[in-house]
């Protein structure tokens, strides 16, 4: 199973509610998947200076270390377990050097504007330890997990970073994960965990630092990653979406003049505004979807 | 007539107070609010009764539905009447994955598009689509009826038994052994008689559809390929 959930508004008026509306929806998938939960939410960027997330048992040492190791200008906000870290844009190479030198300080994923959280537990638990009703921005996606390829960790929920201001939440399993993952570490890709969707995120870092914009890397992807999956995928502007060639796992779309909305069951979109007057469909298998703005 | 908002009402609570009628009941007739995508709602009715819901509902709508009429005004989910054995199931909008699956009898009629797998093993149900049915509709259909009165996905009718197809737009692809076939005077009377029992009474030229069915070298016994086994 597994349940996703993504949310791209439209109407700027609707921005700060965009992590109350998301809570809202990730807590409907909990029946879908109640061993992790995690979102990434696109709020407030500063000019030149880009956000790293990292989590660790205690965030507030990391803030701390950081600011005596050599990156004095680093603005530090704690969530829970989590620290988003914002550093000058000519400073991240080496906040992350030293951030995977550190003990107890996993990058979760960084961007001008993406901040992702992930935790072991019920959604709407998760989402309150991340004070996500609170949140503002312009797009979220969300995942709540039940396990099936992999042990329920925190590594183990989703969403997976792609790269710069991007991740990737999926529902599905992939069974040849594990060839592709042998592929993707002898052309140099790392791999944390033993979970298929951190395999599919790398195989789309993977080709987009091979020069594929995303849609394109989604496109190869339908002959290379074998199994079952429907992804949502969070860029800097907006939200993409793929089903498989058989669209084996369910997708629910609505659209409205204030936000683009995806959910794996209609169930999650029942409480958005206006919902009763949006275009609701089911999105085309081995088709790529996107909206930007 | 009993009116059950369930934005209050708990779902179990419902469906027992539906399952509990008996089948001379004079509570015939129920309107059900604000359904939200909840899964089984009106799952497993078995007296004839006339539920009417007011909105878009989630997975197994009027599943295995004896007897009632189902009147769904808004969307429904993944396996709307499943396993139906009779009775009518009315869908204003559009039907998501396996609409109608296995179901054995009764009539389902879905005003908007239904999505792949339509009439999945379907048993002897009666399908009519106002708009287009997706991929691997009537996959291993055994009997019954499906008819769309727009376009069919990929691999139409794949592995079919012995249900008819009847398809007035395009088809994608046919899949395994299924065949477009004569549509005969027997069939043209045999739709029109389906097409008016779901309220299109003259409506609809039968003439106008193309039938397709089993071309039945697939699920027989072959004596030819005996030494193969």
């Amino acid at each position: 199973m597994c349940g996703i959930v993504g949310l791209f508004i439209k109407d700027p008026a609707l921005e700060p509610e965009l992590g109350k509306l998301t809570a809202g929806m990730l807590e409907t998938m909990t029946g879908r998947g109640p061993d992790s939960a995690g979102f990434a939410v696109y709020g407030e960027g500063e000019a030149g200076r880009t956000k790293v997330t990292v989590r660790g048992t205690s965030p507030l040492a990391i803030e701390e270390r950081a600011l005596d190791s050599g990156f004095p200008s680093a603005k530090t906000a704690i969530y829970d377990t989590h620290a988003v870290i914002s550093v000058p844009d000519d400073e991240v190479e080496a906040l992350i050097a030293w951030l995977e030198l550190t003990p107890d300080a996993e990058i979760v994923g960084r961007g001008s504007r993406m901040e992702i959280f992930k935790e072991v537990g019920l959604p709407a638990d998760v989402a309150a330890r991340f004070s996500l009703p609170t949140m503002s921005g312009t797009h979220a996606i969300g995942h709540t997990r039940m396990a099936t390829e992999s042990a329920v960790t925190t590594d183990g929920a989703h969403p997976y970073s792609t790269g710069q201001d991007q991740c990737l939440v999926h529902n599905g399993s992939l069974s040849n994960h594990n060839n592709l993952r042998r592929e993707l570490r002898l052309e140099g890709m790392t791999f944390e965990t033993e979970n298929d969707t951190e395999v599919a995120a790398g195989y789309l870092t993977w080709r987009m630092r091979k020069g594929l914009s995303l849609g394109d890397a989604l496109e190869v992807g339908l002959e290379d990653l074998d199994g079952f999956y429907t992804f949502v995928v969070g860029t800097e502007n907006g939200f993409g979406v793929l089903r498989d060639g058989i669209a084996c796992k369910p997708a629910v779309m609505a659209e409205t003049d204030q936000y683009v909305a995806f959910g794996s069951e209609y169930r999650v979109l029942a409480d958005l505004p206006g919902i009763g007057q949006a275009r609701i469909w089911e999105p085309e298998p081995a088709t790529v979807y996107f909206w930007e703005r | 007539m009993p009116e059950i908002d369930l934005g209050v009402t708990p779902l179990r609570e419902l469906n027992g107070a539906l399952h509990k009628l008996p089948k001379d009941t004079n509570e015939t007739h129920w309107v059900i609010e604000n359904p939200a995508g909840q899964h089984a709602i009106a799952a497993g009715l078995d007296a004839p009764l006339k539920v009417e819901i007011k909105g878009p509902v989630g997975y197994y709508c009027a599943g295995m539905n004896k007897l009632a009429t189902v009147q769904i005004h808004g969307n429904a989910g993944v396996g709307v009447a499943e396993n139906m054995m009779s009775g009518f199931v009315h869908v204003s909008g559009d039907a998501s994955q396996a609409a109608g699956a296995t179901g054995r009898g009764g009539l389902l009629r879905i005003d908007g598009n239904a999505s792949s797998r339509c009439g999945i093993s379907m048993k002897g149900i009666d399908i009519v689509v106002k708009g287009s049915v997706g991929h691997m509709s009537a996959f291993m259909a055994q009997a019954g009826n499906l008819i769309v009165f727009g376009d069919a996905g990929d691999a139409l009718g794949d592995s079919i038994y012995e249900a008819r197809l009847f398809i007035r737009g395009d088809v994608k692809s046919l899949g395994a052994d299924c065949i477009e076939k004569e549509m005969r005077d027997e069939h043209k009377s045999a739709l029109h008689n389906i097409l008016s029992k779901a309220g299109f009474n003259g409506e609809v030229d039968p003439g106008e559809f193309r039938r397709y069915g089993s071309a039945r070298q697939l699920y027989n016994f072959n004596v030819d390929h005996a030494g193969e086994y």
